[in-house]
């Protein structure tokens, strides 16, 4: 004997109408045989036989209103059945009791305000952030290497430390290949690839056609098929069509896949507002990439970090968005000369030290900040500057750290401020030093409108060192009538 | 990329399937059937929830190719997946206790119905997305080319994806780049509610390669025999370095897109004229029958052999826990400390 149920057509579904039996008592079916319709406000659906036998009782008749789901709507006989039944009613009880079993579950584990373990959460949710039982990062070995006595510096611009990263990661392993438009024969529109076709050839280095979402996913698949691929947009404005599968293909299926699917790529090239190139080509993603789990995010600012971090993300089992700047790429910085400089992602750099305030930053937004932390020294104020480095995670321990010191921060970055890089922050460094602020976190960023062309309204649009000069006056209460 | 030469040696052609393949492809379709089935059943239970896209009358499509396919070939597709898992040897057990969010399941109850991997079996999803996977089948091509291995990857999506901007980028590059990728457009006439002729401007989707320079060709996809022996040709080709083909398969889903789906925007009598007419199981059981290849207690005891299997993976997929709430938190990043 087999029981056949009413059906939900949604998980939500309640009770529905029998609208008509296709079948009479007496007839044999077989499984997939359409035997019913059942219909709510919503929809209609057909309820098929699962079992072969011989219907021997239509419980409801048909027109019937009001059906509650899992009741009983008609039996079959197993008379006719070859194989044993596998007894739908016993399914019902079952499923009763795992329900059962789960709302035990989720009492157990949610049942508390606070259900999640907090451990985990600090590490979890994309801030780095000492529990009290935690070691510390650097505890953790997130620091930046030792470099040996006597290192010797090389002026490097960020555009060939990015380069020089790329080669040495080549060279070292076989299955890392660069993509993108133009990264071959045309050296890069930036030049940021400047020889590389010419030291690893065609297949390594490899021209694309116009097709960011095409060759995005192309390189999601190829990491997914035990390469490392770095794939570079022209723009991250262009990433936009392709951002479906950094998020959708790279980010989430790790997880999806409990585990199975780890996807080692880079996502890289210019990110934020180039010069006088209008709206489309003028935005700052970093909030964008720094929501999504799965993902890590870094920015650098120099040329130094540019090339530690890019090693490092190359190397990362990870999907790495690797955020650059185009208007650093030609500024020249110290890099040491050591073999192998690797930087730990996940750690911020404090770039200054000060006393009586925390300017936290990213990217070009650091070398404001440095400006400004001068300009403050000037009329006695002593800014310590945090470079962020990497997003996400972010490195919120050095930042609370700072704050405990300085009791004010600014929170700077090129993009919007609605949902942003420094509402995170200053959310972050609320939550955790309340007690240490003596003035509400402020935020430096660009005005809530798109890029503009004109020169002087690109200008007003964007953030500058005055506005950090004159948001860090506000927070120690120094503002000028 | 360089026109590099992989060290493919010549091979030898798919053979013809013997009696004991056809046995073995008429059981895999019933596998498949009754599986779904099963699915849609606990689905009514409330048991399965979401999204839930059943194979049932496609089920030719995945045997039929996935019987010219060497172990390290891979297979991805769309959100219509479980039969594609079925085909590539992942246990019901396993893909029905992801369907119910178990802990038994393929990814520990995380993915659910759209999103299943196995890194075994060489499949690689399962993929929500209209049309992602093609160009990460693309992607996974293009991998076996660089490594110099012989591996062909079928890339699976239907006929509402063949409208999708991405696919023709896909192609492209597939094409330009030779790359060893079987397109196989599984054309169940319906794209969602929408039908084919109501959606493409050019409804034989077989020649959406042309302008990439992709062969392709239609195939009977209710016909497994049609199925396997046109895959047979497209395999090959791009396993000797010939490059992309698609095979656009015609065939039909039985079922509506999804659990809430009601199918309005068909006839009744379409479907049965399908499923009585052009059924991919009834017409190989047929031809078993005829060819006395099997007796109908041999197919008997095939079809209780399925049923035992389905069977065990409901109870399986009902008894297995939920996911521990712990984890909740790992797979989100690979540890690299």
């Amino acid at each position: 004997m087999t029981d056949i149920l009413m059906p939900a057509l949604s998980p939500t579904m309640e009770e529905g109408k029998l609208t008509k039996w296709l079948v009479k008592e007496g007839d044999t079916v077989k499984p997939g045989d359409v035997i019913a319709e059942i219909e709510t406000d919503k929809a209609t659906m057909e309820v098929e036989a699962v079992d072969e036998g011989v219907i021997s009782k239509l419980v409801i008749p048909a027109g019937t209103e009001g059906v509650k789901v899992n009741a009983l709507i008609a039996v079959i006989g197993g008379d006719a059945a070859p194989v044993k039944s596998n007894g739908k009613a016993k399914s019902a009880a079952k499923e009763a009791e795992a329900q059962t079993r789960a709302d035990a579950k989720a009492d157990a584990a949610g049942g508390k305000p606070d259900g999640t373990p907090g451990e985990a959460k600090a590490k979890n949710d994309g801030h780095r952030l000492r529990a009290p039982e935690q070691k510390s990062a650097a505890a953790e070995g997130l620091h930046d290497p030792t470099l040996p006595e006597g290192v010797t510096y090389a002026k490097t611009t960020v555009r060939d430390a990015l380069r020089d990263a790329i080669a040495e990661e080549m060279r070292r392993d076989e299955t890392v290949f660069l993509m993108g438009e133009e990264v071959g024969q045309y050296q890069g529109a930036y030049k940021v690839s400047r020889g590389l076709l010419e030291e690893f050839g065609d297949r390594r280095v490899i021209d694309t056609p116009i097709t960011e979402y095409g060759f995005a996913g192309l390189g999601v698949g190829a990491a997914f098929g035990g390469l490392k691929p770095i794939v570079e947009f022209m723009t991250f404005n262009f990433a936009m069509q392709a951002i479906d599968h950094i998020i959708n293909s790279a980010a989430k299926t790790l997880y999806m896949s409990g585990g199975q699917m780890g996807c080692p790529i880079v996502f890289r090239g210019p990110n934020g507002a180039a010069s006088r190139v209008g709206a489309q080509h003028s935005q700052d993603y970093s909030a964008w990439y720094g929501q999504v789990p799965g993902l890590k995010v870094l920015a650098p600012y120099d040329a130094a970090d540019a090339k530690g971090l890019l090693k490092a993300a190359i190397r990362d089992p990870n999907p790495v968005v690797f955020l650059e700047h185009e208007l650093m790429y030609g500024v020249e910085f110290d890099v040491p000369q050591v073999e192998d400089f690797i930087l730990p992602i996940g750690k911020a750099r404090i770039r200054r030290e000060g006393t009586d305030v925390t300017l936290a930053a990213h990217s070009r937004m650091v070398k404001f900040a440095l400006d400004a932390a001068e300009e403050l020294a000037g009329i006695g104020i002593e800014a310590e500057v945090i470079d962020l480095r990497s997003l996400r995670p972010l490195d919120t321990e050095t930042v609370i750290e700072s704050v405990k010191k300085t009791n004010r921060i600014v929170c700077c970055e090129e993009g919007w401020r609605f949902f942003g890089v420094g509402a995170e922050i200053a959310a972050a460094v609320t939550e955790h030093a309340f007690d240490y602020l003596d003035a509400p976190p402020m935020r430096v960023a660009q005005k809530d409108v798109p890029l503009p062309y004109a020169a002087n309204l690109e200008k007003l649009s964007l953030p500058h060192a005055s506005d950090i000069v004159e948001a860090a006056k506000k927070v120690c209460y120094r503002e000028q009538k | 990329m360089a026109a590099k030469k992989s060290a493919v040696k010549s091979r030898k052609p798919v053979s013809e399937p013997q009696k004991s393949d056809l046995i073995g492809y008429y059981r895999d379709m019933l596998l498949i059937r009754r599986f779904e089935e099963k699915a849609g059943q606990l689905y009514g239970m409330g048991l399965i929830a979401g999204f839930c896209h059943l194979y049932i009358g496609q089920e030719a499509v995945v045997v039929g190719v996935q019987s010219v396919l060497d172990p390290d070939d891979q297979v991805i597709t769309g959100y219509r997946d479980h039969g594609h898992m079925l085909a590539t040897g992942m246990t019901a057990r396993g893909v029905m206790a992801e369907l119910t969010g178990r802990e038994g399941g393929y990814a520990r109850g995380k993915g659910g119905s759209m999103h299943m991997f196995s890194r075994e079996k060489n499949f690689f999803g399962g993929h929500g997305i209209v049309g992602a996977q093609v160009p990460l089948g693309t992607g996974l091509a293009f991998s076996n080319k660089y490594k110099g291995s012989d591996a062909v990857c079928i890339a699976y999506f239907g006929d509402g994806a063949s409208n999708q901007g991405q696919v023709y980028e896909a192609f492209n590059m597939a094409s330009l780049w030779k790359l060893p990728v079987v397109y196989v457009i599984e054309n169940n006439q319906y794209a969602m509610g929408t039908s084919i002729a109501r959606a493409s401007a050019e409804t034989e989707l077989f020649k959406r390669g042309i302008s990439f320079e992709i062969p392709g060709e239609e195939v009977d996809g209710m016909d497994v025999l049609a199925v396997r022996k046109a895959a047979a040709k497209a395999v090959e080709r791009a396993r000797v370095g010939e490059g992309p083909y698609i095979l656009e398969m015609k065939t039909y889903r039985y079922r509506g897109h999804s659990m809430s789906d009601p199918a309005k925007y068909r006839t009744r009598e379409e479907v049965q004229e399908m499923r009585e007419h052009h059924d991919p199981i009834e017409m190989l059981k047929k031809r078993l029958l005829e060819a006395k290849h099997a007796t109908e207690d041999d197919l008997k005891k095939i079809e209780a052999e399925v049923r035992e299997i389905v069977n065990d993976s409901a109870q399986f997929a009902q008894d297995s826990p939920e996911p521990d709430p712990a984890e909740l938190w790992t797979d989100v990043l690979v540890e690299s400390r």
